[in-house]
């Protein structure tokens, strides 16, 4: 009874959780597809909408040939919101091939996000926005010593979402960002091998 | 070439502002005649949208680089398509002369 009863009270009070924001590094090159040659005249002819968010996950998956994991944490999202993401892409596609129905690309809970990159001399980040070009030297300090900042969540914007929870090792007190996703009781610490908690 | 920073003054010895939008003044640093312009913004009371607004002003001075403490959500893809490109110092006591310095290396 008491659990029926916080169950509706929760049902009541509570607003789902907020979607993360999916992060897209290019906007497709398209805007969709149109089917020619339809034979059965009879079908819906309704636009099939595929999400941005969508069609960058089976770019990653299928055209860049990462794994789910990777892929995620390229997009900021846990690993079973990226499947559930993909699965819905291929369901979508499925549906537009069979049916013989348009796609639209567009719309999705998302931000393009070129590669940042990191200064070891400055210590500044900075992005490159002619992506087909290489960067010789950073744009600050003109020193060539800079590397690809693959650390999830070391620059993120300052309004996102972003998880503020911290990690602390239960032995050396080393800490470390949470990343979501990823409970912190499985994670080990880098430095001394012991298990990790959420900082309170 | 054309380099925005967001400063806190009107002046040299200022130091660098950590907002993009709401920044006091931007300062136009021009790398072929070390020439500085101050453009005071007139977005920083504004309530919403004052990312974007700054964008266009420092689109239309012909910016190729943005220096500055951070980027909002809606500056980054809009900077992303101008291809102008955005540098981040988390240092908040870097004064814009250093800034310039490091620029003419």
């Amino acid at each position: 009874m008491i659990i029926i009863f916080a169950v509706n009270k929760c049902s009541i009070d509570m607003s789902p959780r907020i979607k993360r924001i999916r992060k897209v590094v290019n906007p497709p090159s398209v805007k969709g597809f149109k089917p020619f040659g339809i034979q059965d005249k009879k079908g819906s002819t309704e636009a099939v909408n595929v999400l941005t968010e969508e069609y960058e996950a089976l770019r990653l998956c299928d055209y860049k040939m990462y794994s789910q994991y990777d892929a995620s944490v390229m997009m900021g999202v846990s690993r079973p919101t990226f499947t559930r993401i993909y699965a819905s892409a291929l369901r979508k596609i499925a549906i537009a091939f069979v049916e013989g129905r348009q796609i639209d690309i567009e719309g999705g809970k998302i931000y393009f996000d070129s590669d940042w990159y990191k200064c070891s001399e400055c210590h500044c980040f900075f992005n490159n926005p002619e992506k087909d070009l290489a960067l010789t030297h950073c744009p600050l300090c003109g020193s060539a010593h800079f590397h690809r900042n693959e650390e999830v969540g070391l620059y993120e914007p300052a309004d996102s979402e972003v998880s503020e929870d911290i990690c602390v090792c239960v032995g050396c007190h080393y800490e470390q960002r949470h990343r979501h996703g990823n409970p912190c009781k499985q994670q080990r610490c880098p430095q001394c091998g012991n298990i990790m908690q959420r900082k309170k | 070439m054309k380099v925005a920073i967001t400063s806190t003054g009107n002046t040299l010895e200022s130091t660098l502002d950590q907002r993009f939008g709401r920044c006091s003044f931007f300062v136009i640093y021009d790398t072929d005649n070390q020439s500085v312009a101050y453009i005071p913004n007139p977005n920083k009371e504004i309530s919403e949208g004052a990312g974007p607004a700054s964008v266009q002003i420092l689109a239309e001075n012909g910016v190729h680089k943005i220096v500055s403490g951070d980027f909002g959500l809606k500056v980054k893809p809009l900077l992303d398509s101008l291809k102008i490109q955005m540098i981040v110092v988390k240092d908040v006591q870097k004064k814009v002369s250093e800034i310039i310095q490091s620029l003419s290396h």
